[in-house]
């Protein structure tokens, strides 16, 4: 354990993987991730890395046909051994979700009111309905939705105002911790600002844990304490934000930054070739057909998780100690040529 | 709230003003149809019966040697006062046939839609919900069965068994003879006409002859309904808003009663609209089987007899009430659903 | 019926099943392929369509070869005009009249085998007329939009709106007047039932599929109207059509046992129709003569029910929105050393 605090949700060498015709898909595979309490991490990496599902999975949330194992342990039990009604009672109250895609995430046939009642009335039963309203108004107030839209309906709404209304919904039941996949990506940047203003409130007035999955490394750098690198169905990189992007010990994370644009930008970076397939994905370490400083050794053994300082957990084999491998295996990897043509 | 209900108004009007142009092309459409028909109607309908002067005076009198425009405005003209002719035949006002057997139509009609809303909702959302199980198996088996059968075999399969076999049931007609001398009629819906004087003795009677056409007819709707229930659910179940609602933990039962199987039915409402037009045509089939005294019945008569005016009056109504039934569900349509008032 | 107002987005790659252009091997088995990967039930359900409806083209086309008599034949032999061996009428399924005989002593097999003709070859020239006529205005219509397109998609609408049978059953009426009855009117009247049907799911796609990048793309790069119509949307829509067809192919059938049931379209004098069998019937049902109706009508349920499945087991396998991209079931192995990520 890296952290001091007792962590709020622990995931522990998670795996969810998905049945194909091809074969399964290993959209997250042996992932262990620390959540401590009012803390906010965030997960990033590029599309079809497994980080939604990721997300998914701690609420137990899975397409059918998925398979999931492992341990998300939280208030001291393994949630993947909990019951489906057990488990339906922790998702609102206990670990809520935000979504990518507000639009539609509201029953279009439903009045906003009804959303707030539903779910009130799903987790507290006996509350009275005054005392619903009261509670549900408070906390669009919050938001800055007024009390006089309480009852209207989706469509009547803006795409940020929806968004606000869905983090509204998830608040109403004062969850302790807050899975919020992609939550601005489909939002313009004033609105994007605002809602990371209002995430960022509610760590700081309510404690609440935060998993800020996003593909966006310029809201981690802002609002994250910690963040977590995922490639290919694992966690690559993890560590404080301030180190691990000032200082990137993974190749993938060194140049998933240069690829970012900003005002020093002068010409842009990509990361040859494209993410590998999860059906059947690269032996060794997962990276090493794109890697730039790709050995010997990472096309055969998958490298070890080392600790080279307290916060960081860094899964590259150039973080080896000193003699864990050979000259041999430090020699270079000869890389085949990527064909542009595969990736089409 | 004031702005909803404004729209729906503004809606409304809208949708009053497309009627008009879809009504006069249908008449129109009509019209031309018969029109097209080489020979005359007279010729054709009575021309074995009646000396060529008697022709003549008839023709003449029914306005066919005028010029083909001028039938035209007048076939308008009397649409629109609600009088479409008289059979050339048994010189019967189409009128009357219209709420005389339009009457025993109806029954037909509401008694079927009831039968097939009965069966058809609760099998398709079932199958939906339990998508490839063996109820989704049989569901669409049923589906499919009934579809393929044609309306008048299952009629003649229920009039061999139920009727010949078990002689539980009668097969053919309204009512038994006594008790249609013994009602009054009202409204010409016997059952209501029953209803109305007390005479809850003659209503077992009226049911039992109701029973196998309503079924029958109800059956094909119902295929119908399995089938579009079936799909809107297993679309439903995978909203976007479904998922939300199961991450809010929502239990399970309600998020498929609450959100899926209430958003499924939107659709369907429009649905049961267009099906109007399969009732009807089911309707015309029906009644045709078990003798069963509606419009669709008197249709297969005057087409054997090849009475135009009498098919023109029946069709121009048949395509009158379908306009009809398609405003009606649109504005239910828009009421239940507010998005459409805004599209 | 409002199956095609229903379907979906373009199916890839379908025209090989109607025997289409570019029926190279590579492409042609990869457009087949989905066809062959189908599996479990669905797969099943598929090739059983396949299996009835060729049963039937085989009946159909190779009639006097199978049929133990001609289909109005009632004598076991004509000598100079006079009859010998006449027929039982009404007689029970036998070793010589595997399913019985009519009222008029005419061997029912022989009048199911030889209804399978008629049904072929009305189904065949109605679904080609409907493509014919549909496909082109649904394309013209969808393309280039205006005026034009609203006009016909009024019209369409209408004759969309109009209960299918009725709409068959006017147009019958009056060709038989004119024409008298024969397949071809037959044809035609089932016809104008389905063109709507074309127009619209073409007209749809047309106008999905012109907003599409690639065309667009030709259309910046100059290639006129009629290169992108044909090269670019045409090829898209027509993959829509082997669906739409046989779905509508099992619908046609239906309405032309219909108009046989009502006595209108082909004349029961001039070929075996199912629908004027079974209307025949149904006086026979009531004397417990159950082969008189039953064998065709269960002729009418098998081939419809071949094509309805043919027709969905095809949309099931293109059509994306509702399959479900072939879910296996997963068992996770057990961690090996080598697998674990250390903690």
């Amino acid at each position: 354990m890296t952290t001091t605090v007792e962590p709020l949700l622990s995931v522990c060498d998670l795996r969810v993987w998905y049945g194909t015709s091809r074969g399964p898909v290993r959209a997250v595979d042996g992932v262990s991730v620390d959540i401590a309490p009012g803390e906010m991490l965030g997960l990033v990496g590029e599309s079809g890395c497994g980080k939604s599902t990721l997300g998914r999975g701690i609420l137990g949330l899975l397409p059918p046909g998925a398979v999931m194992d492992g341990e998300v342990r939280y208030g001291g039990n393994n949630l993947l051994a909990y019951t489906a009604e057990e488990m339906r009672q922790v998702r609102g109250p206990g670990i809520g979700l935000i979504f990518q895609e507000p639009m539609t995430r509201l029953n279009p046939l439903m009045r906003v009111s009804e959303h707030f009642a539903e779910t009130l009335r799903e987790h507290e039963p006996g509350m009275s309905r005054g005392e619903m309203a009261e509670r549900s108004l408070r906390v669009l107030r919050g938001m800055g939705i007024p009390p006089t839209r309480f009852r209207s309906y989706p469509h009547e709404f803006s795409g940020g105002m929806r968004q606000r209304i869905m983090i509204a919904l998830a608040l109403v039941l004062q969850p302790r911790f807050l899975v919020a996949d992609e939550p601005t990506t489909a939002l313009d940047v004033l609105v994007e600002a605002q809602i990371l203003g209002i995430l960022a409130d509610l760590r700081r007035n309510f404690d609440t844990a935060l998993l800020l999955i996003t593909h966006n490394l310029a809201i981690v750098a802002e609002s994250c304490d910690r963040v977590a690198v995922m490639y290919a169905g694992k966690i690559v990189e993890q560590g404080a934000v301030r180190d691990v992007f000032t200082e990137p010990r993974h190749p993938y994370t060194r140049e998933l930054l240069a690829s970012t644009i900003s005002l020093s930008t002068t010409r842009l970076h990509y990361i040859p070739g494209a993410p590998p397939d999860l059906v059947e994905p690269p032996a060794g370490c997962r990276f090493h057909p794109r890697c730039p400083e790709a050995m010997r050794v990472c096309a055969h053994r998958e490298p070890a998780q080392t600790s080279p300082d307290l916060q960081r957990r860094v899964a590259c084999w150039l973080a080896a100690r000193p003699g864990e491998l050979d000259e041999d295996e430090r020699e270079p990897l000869v890389q085949e040529v990527i064909h542009t043509a595969d990736e089409a | 709230m004031s702005s909803s209900t404004g729209s729906l108004r503004r809606y409304l009007v809208t949708r009053l003003a497309l009627v008009i142009p879809m009504v006069l092309l249908l008449l129109t459409f009509v019209f031309g149809l018969m029109r097209v028909a080489p020979g005359n109607p007279i010729q054709a309908a009575l021309g074995g019966h009646l000396s060529p002067a008697q022709l003549h005076v008839r023709m003449h009198a029914a306005g066919y040697d005028k010029p083909v425009v001028v039938q035209y405005g007048e076939y308008l003209r009397q649409v629109f006062t609600g009088n479409f002719g008289t059979t050339i035949t048994d010189s019967r006002p189409v009128s009357q046939i219209i709420t005389q057997n339009g009457a025993a139509t109806l029954e037909l009609t509401v008694a079927a839609l009831f039968v097939a809303l009965l069966v058809g909702v609760p099998l398709g959302m079932l199958a939906g919900r339990m998508r490839d199980s063996w109820v989704d198996v049989s569901a669409r088996s049923f589906g499919i069965v009934v579809y393929a059968a044609p309306v008048f075999f299952l009629g003649f399969l229920a009039r061999l068994v139920f009727s010949t076999y078990l002689g539980w049931l009668p097969s053919s007609s309204q009512a038994s003879v006594l008790v249609q001398a013994d009602l009054i009629p009202h409204s010409n819906i016997l059952i209501l006409d029953a209803m109305i004087d007390g005479k809850w003795g003659d209503l077992p009677d009226l049911v039992r002859h109701l029973t196998l056409p309503a079924i029958t007819l109800g059956l094909l709707l119902a295929g119908v309904f399995v089938r579009l229930i079936r799909v809107n659910v297993i679309q439903t179940l995978r909203a976007d808003y479904i998922e939300a609602a199961r991450a809010r933990g929502v239990r399970e039962s309600r998020v498929v009663v609450r959100h899926a199987f209430r958003n499924a039915l939107v659709p369907v409402i429009t649905v049961v609209g267009l099906q109007v037009a399969l009732l009807l045509s089911g309707a015309v089939l029906t009644e045709a089987t078990f003798n069963w005294p509606g419009i669709g019945n008197e249709l297969v008569f005057y087409l054997n007899s090849r009475d135009y005016t009498a098919v023109q009056g029946i069709i121009t109504v048949f395509a009158l009430v379908v306009v009809a039934v398609s405003l009606l569900i649109d504005i239910a349509n828009a009421w239940i659903d507010p998005r459409i008032r805004y599209s | 019926m409002t199956i095609a107002g229903s379907l979906p987005s373009p199916p890839t790659g379908a025209e090989v099943l109607s025997g289409g252009p570019g029926g190279r091997r590579g492409r042609a088995r990869r457009m087949l392929a989905p066809v062959l990967s189908a599996h479990g039930l669905q797969r099943w359900l598929l090739w059983a369509g396949i299996a009835l409806v060729l049963l039937f083209v085989v009946l159909a086309i190779f009639a006097p070869l199978i049929s133990p008599y001609g289909w109005n034949q009632y004598c076991a032999h004509l000598v100079r005009g006079a009859c010998e061996g006449r027929f039982t009428r009404q007689g029970r399924p036998s070793g010589a009249h595997w399913f019985g005989t009519t009222v008029q002593a005419e061997d029912v097999l022989a009048r199911v085998i030889y209804g399978a003709r008629t049904a072929m070859e009305v189904v065949v020239l109605a679904v080609l007329f409907s493509t014919c006529v549909g496909i082109p205005l649904g394309l013209v219509s969808g393309y280039f939009g205006g005026t034009l397109d609203r006009v016909l998609v009024l019209i369409m609408d209408a004759l969309f709106a109009f209960p299918y049978l009725l709409l068959a059953i006017v147009i019958a009426f009056v060709l038989q007047g004119g024409i008298g009855g024969g397949v071809l009117t037959a044809a035609v009247a089932i016809m104008a039932v389905y063109v709507p049907q074309y127009f619209r799911v073409v007209r749809n796609s047309v106008i999905s599929v012109r907003e599409e990048n690639y065309v667009e793309a030709a259309r910046t790069l100059g290639a006129r109207p009629r290169t992108i119509l044909g090269r670019y949307v045409f090829v898209n829509v027509i993959q829509t059509v082997p669906v739409v067809a046989s779905l509508n192919a099992a619908d046609a059938i239906l309405t032309l046992a219909a108009l046989s049931f009502l006595g209108v379209g082909v004349d029961p004098t001039a070929a075996a129709q199912w629908g004027y069998d079974v209307s025949r019937a149904l006086s026979d049902a009531q004397a417990g003569y159950w082969w008189t109706g039953l064998y065709p009508g269960l002729a009418i349920i098998l081939l419809v029910g071949g094509l309805t499945l043919l027709g969905e087991g095809l949309n099931d396998v293109y059509n994306p929105v509702l399959r479900r991209r072939g879910i296996r079931r997963v068992v996770l192995p057990a961690r090996t050393w080598d697998d674990r990520a250390p903690q």
